[in-house]
């Protein structure tokens, strides 16, 4: 008897909740499998469909973000082996599965330790809260694949924002299965958009994009692409996350940094009267 | 300003018709922000009025005061004093103009009318069971027509704030209507007694509803509760009369009265008319302070301006 | 026929040097490698000073000052202290209030009922807000910072803050700066404005004066050139900037793949949004404040008015007859509203962008308004039937020139506001609650006045969204800037 022939995976891209080949009809190998090579037009997809997410998902309560998120701890969960199978240790993906958790969890707290009353000196009602940015550009980090992944998207979207992001060229795949963990999970299409391909040509695409508000380039190892990619930022005063300092340490408590630099604090102020 | 507001005057004469129009309308004016309209009357306080501009604002201030007395021991001699005393209020300076009027109540008309006989003085009497206004119609009817026929030119109501505040605001505009009637030419202010009205809501509707019905003037206080009047409260008031005269044509006084015994606070009052409704209202027929001590420190502050040197209260008369 | 007497403010309170150096490490010195520029009155074009202005050199020194301080003095010394030495500032302000007044009417133009009652008490109260944050950091909410991530520790300064402020609000936008940067426990190099450095150097004098060791405040005059020394400086940390968006995009930019962390706060063309319900009168008041408070020269002035079509004809008639009462002159004369233009350059924009608004079909109003002869004066001005195309809707003016659109429903006025790619403030203004809060929420501003509009204080942040730029000054969210979190 014959061995089974497997069915392949086509690792291709997710924009707008659906897994579209690059518009270019590129694609690389990456551990035995063809990956989609995105162009600068999939980059700009990604960010049409960013910004068509921002209004439903920033506009969602807390409660129900958190419960989406949750939602994806879940189905990461279930698809534990899978990762496992890609090359990610085990003790990564259990850290990656527990700090999505962690984020899921701040939905509705952020806004209470980062906001609230403030006393001025005068008969006036004032309160600060944070709101989402928008659309955030996200260089991921190659290693460790799934949970620094995880450790640039959930802070991201917890609050609100819709994120799009240039995978680690060295690890598509699981990018693209966490991809199919986001698409079933009930979090609405382009709350997170994922490109796979080469740093080098989505990035300073989405750093120059004037309809995106912040850059996080955690990812970035060439320093001179990074000031590059900051520069170019500049042009629309992006919200800027800086790369990561080598030896990061990313099983380590994140601390709220990677939310609060993706947020915008509105005051309102009211007077008080009869 | 709604839009009814602004409409012509024969739509606005018929809104005292119906109880479901006035409240309408009342309802319908724009709100009033406390903090706000709180922060622009203590702005116009912040004026520095000096020199020959104060000079100029303690003589019109002094024209404008209701000199007022109403109290339980008011007798004969000391309402004869004080009329004495608002037509040369500095006997030392003959340059210094009398006051508006004289203020008192209905029993006091007859002896203040034989000071101020031939003067320019007018001669004002609280009527309708002032300060409460809570007695019969036809008493507080009766009260009017009696001070009017002892000689009084100018009536100073009370308006039925439990009825305001109950939202009876027909029962309220009918009463104003058969006491303007009752006034004859006797010339009506209505007060509101804002001390009660507890919001500026409130005193803007107030002055609209007393406007609608035929007021003259419209005052803020009796004088008789512990909140008299303050510089919101008048400004809402001067906003009020503002409003009015551009909706209907027709001019309405304001009167402050009670609280204001210096001449500084009456200058803030002067800078606000000036800045609120304009010059049209800077004339003793357009507005007044019900006052008693303030013509006194005016006085002073006048001598200091002339002499320059700070008078003491013994070089000024007490009535 | 009620003609207010002139009642100026004694400028004799206020003592201007003929000169004055640059002040670095605690001194007053003359510059090494720069040159000198006159500040002047810009209400009578008289010269007020000579100030020196700093080099590449002079900014070097005084980098290396603050730096010497940081790692010295300012560091290592206990919150507690550096909480005095702030409270003792808040309190030769107070003192000295009304000297500052003066100055900052003199050197800006700017009415003296505003820095007497504006600026100089928020500049006060800014100080004693951050001093006592000086010794509890720890509770501020950002953790520990990287060396003690899991909370209980004291989060540490950044180091050196390179500052550049604004000519709007001159030493109320240093207490801005300084205030929460010495309370972090960093040092600043400050450059004030060229227009406006007088008040920035007697700020100087009040460090001295509080003993305040050398170093740690250090104020370098001069113009673009010695701002971009300083802010291009490698020994600095940090970099704070108010002013306009064109050069907070040149500093983003240059400081682009560096450590300094910067944030910004730029310009506005702030929405000021009148629905049908409001409380007219304080709305009419608060349009005014909202663009005629310092002359407009306020980069979250509401300069542009969104008013609702069913009361647009009741509102605009309210509003030239109190803009009639607004009182243009002397800025020292107590009774003045409106101050002088700051320089001969903004006013040449003011006029530009107006004479644009013209051009392009806006219909121009101003109130009958006599200027004075000498000095750089413009008088309030609004214009009518301007569309979200006009140039006066888009661009900054940063004058007193208020721009009129209208709008049919609370969602068009939300989208007309946000149609711009600033975000500083807003204003709202309706007597119903629940349409604040659904219109506040909707608003892209950083700052949202509702039924009210241009107030300050120092417990509440300030900022914008988008091109108006990042990070917040004031409050808790202010220590932010000047922590490494």
């Amino acid at each position: 008897m014959s061995e089974r022939v497997a069915v392949r995976k086509t690792y291709k891209l997710f924009i707008g909740g659906k897994f579209p080949r690059s518009e270019s009809g590129r694609s690389y190998i990456v551990q035995d499998a063809n990956v989609a090579l995105a162009s600068r037009k999939d980059a700009r997809d990604a960010v049409v469909a960013a910004r068509a997410a921002v209004k439903g998902w920033a506009g969602a309560t807390a409660y129900n973000r958190g419960q989406i998120l949750y939602r994806v701890a879940e189905m990461l969960e279930g698809r534990r082996d899978q990762f496992v199978a890609l090359g990610a240790p085990a003790d990564e993906v259990d850290a990656a599965i527990d700090r999505w958790v962690w984020y899921a969890g701040w939905a509705d707290k952020l806004p209470q330790v980062y906001g609230g009353a403030n006393p001025v000196a005068g008969p006036y009602f004032n309160l600060s809260a944070p709101e989402p940015t928008g659309v955030v550009a996200v260089v991921a980090p190659g290693a460790p694949a799934l949970l620094g992944l995880v450790s640039v998207i959930a802070p991201a979207i917890v609050t609100g924002n819709t994120v799009v992001v240039a995978a680690s060229p060295d690890a598509p795949l699981v990018a693209v299965t966490l991809a199919e963990v986001l698409a079933t999970s009930d979090l609405p299409g382009g709350v997170v958009n994922i490109l796979t391909g080469r740093i080098s040509e989505t990035a300073p695409t989405l750093a120059a994009h004037m309809d995106v508000n912040a850059i996080d380039l955690t990812g970035v190892a060439d320093a001179e692409l990074a000031a590059d990619l900051e520069v170019r930022a500049a042009e629309n005063l992006k919200r800027v996350l800086r790369p990561a300092p080598a030896g990061h340490d990313w099983f380590a408590d994140p601390g709220v940094a990677r939310m609060t630099v993706l947020l915008e604090t509105k005051t309102v102020w009211h007077p008080k009267g009869v | 300003m709604t839009a009814t507001a602004t409409s012509a005057r024969s739509d606005l004469s018929e809104l005292g018709r119906s109880e479901t129009a006035l409240r309408t309308f009342l309802h319908g004016l724009p709100g009033v922000d406390q903090v706000g309209a709180e922060q622009r009357a203590a702005q116009l306080g912040t004026r520095s009025i000096k020199t020959t501009a104060k000079a100029q604002a303690i003589d019109l201030a002094i024209r404008m005061v209701d000199l007022t007395t109403l109290e339980g021991a008011d007798t004969p001699g000391k309402v004869r004093a004080l009329a004495a005393k608002a037509l040369r209020p500095d006997p030392a300076d003959p340059s210094c103009p009398h006051v508006g009027a004289v203020c008192v109540y209905p029993a006091m008309v007859p002896y203040v009318a034989e000071v101020l006989r031939g003067s320019a003085v007018h001669l004002a009497s609280v009527a309708t069971a002032f300060p409460s206004g809570q007695a019969p119609l036809d008493v507080k009817l009766a009260d009017t027509r009696a001070a009017v026929a002892a000689g009084a030119d100018e009536i100073d109501m009370v308006i039925n704030r439990g009825a305001f505040l109950a939202g009876r605001y027909q029962e309220v505009y009918d009463e104003i209507v058969v006491t303007k009637e009752a006034c004859g030419d006797a010339h009506l202010k209505v007060i509101l007694e804002t001390g009660e009205l507890a919001t500026y809501d409130n005193v803007r509707r107030a002055s609209w509803l007393a406007m609608l019905a035929g007021g003259d003037f419209i005052k803020t206080s009796t004088g008789k509760v512990p909140i008299a009047a303050t510089m919101p409260v008048t400004l809402v008031m001067l906003e009020a009369v503002r409003d009015f005269r551009a909706a209907t044509g027709r001019q309405v006084g304001v009167k402050p009265a009670g609280g204001i015994r210096t001449t500084k606070d009456a200058i803030k009052y002067l800078v606000m008319v000036n800045e609120t409704v304009g010059p049209d209202w800077l004339d003793p027929d357009w507005f007044r302070f019900g006052a008693s001590s303030l013509l006194n420190d005016l006085l002073m502050q006048r001598t200091k301006l002339t002499t320059g040197v700070y008078a003491g209260p013994d070089y000024f008369t007490l009535d | 026929m009620f003609e207010y007497a002139p009642a100026p403010e004694s400028r004799s309170v206020v003592d201007i040097k003929p000169s004055y150096g640059l002040f670095v490490d605690g001194t007053f010195v003359d510059p090494v490698d720069g040159g000198s520029f006159k500040s002047i009155n810009p209400a009578s074009e008289e010269v007020l000073a000579e100030i020196a202005e700093a080099g590449n050199e002079d900014v070097d020194r005084a980098v290396r000052a603050a730096r010497q301080a940081y790692e010295k003095v300012w560091g290592p010394m206990p919150g507690r202290d550096r909480a005095k030495y702030l409270f003792r500032i808040a309190r030769i302000i107070q003192e000295r209030s009304r000297e500052l007044a003066v100055l900052e009417s003199l050197d800006n133009g700017k009415p003296i009922r505003e820095s007497r009652d504006v600026d100089v008490p928020l500049v006060a109260a800014h100080f004693f807000y951050y001093a006592g944050w000086a010794d509890k950091l720890e509770y501020a909410g950002f953790g520990g910072g990287p060396t003690s991530r899991h909370g209980g520790g004291v989060p540490q300064p950044l180091g050196v803050a390179a500052q550049v402020i604004p000519w709007n609000f001159p030493l109320l936008m240093l207490a801005w700066k300084i205030a929460p940067a010495l309370a972090a426990g960093n040092t600043v190099v400050l450059k004030p404005a060229e227009t406006t450095p007088l008040t920035a150097l007697l700020f100087a004098e009040i460090c001295q004066q509080a003993d305040l060791p050398a170093g740690v405040v250090n104020i370098v005059t001069g113009a673009g050139e010695t701002g971009r020394a300083l802010v291009e400086h490698p020994g600095v940390d940090k970099v704070a900037f108010t002013g306009s968006t064109e050069v907070g995009k040149a500093i983003a930019r240059a400081v682009a793949g560096t450590r300094k962390k910067l944030t910004l706060e730029l310009g506005g063309k702030a929405a000021n949004i009148v629905f049908d319900d409001a409380p007219i009168d304080q709305a009419v008041e608060g349009i005014v404040n909202g663009i005629f408070f310092n002359q407009g020269h306020v980069c979250c002035a509401g300069s542009r008015l969104l008013v609702q079509e069913s009361v647009a004809d009741r509102v605009l008639e309210s509003l030239k007859r109190r803009m009639a009462q607004l009182r243009v002159g002397d800025p020292l004369d107590k009774n003045t509203d409106i101050g002088a233009i700051n320089s001969a350059a903004q006013l040449a924009r003011i006029r530009e962008l107006s004479e644009a608004g013209s051009a392009e079909g806006a219909e121009r109003w101003s109130p009958p308004c006599e200027l004075p002869e000498r000095g750089f004066w413009f008088a309030p001005t609004i214009f009518t039937g301007v569309t979200q195309a006009h140039r006066i809707a888009r661009e900054e003016i940063f004058g007193p020139v208020l721009s009129v659109l209208t709008f049919r429903t609370p969602a068009e006025a939300v989208e007309k506001a946000n149609n711009t790619p600033y975000g500083l403030s807003a204003g709202i203004w309706t007597d119903k609650g629940s349409r604040i809060l659904w219109t506040a929420d909707r608003l892209r501003a950083g700052v949202v006045w509702a039924n009210t509009f241009n107030k300050f204080d120092p417990t509440s942040p300030f900022g914008g969204y988008k091109e108006s730029g990042y990070g917040r000054e004031g409050g808790r969210h202010g220590l932010e800037a000047y922590l490494n979190v």
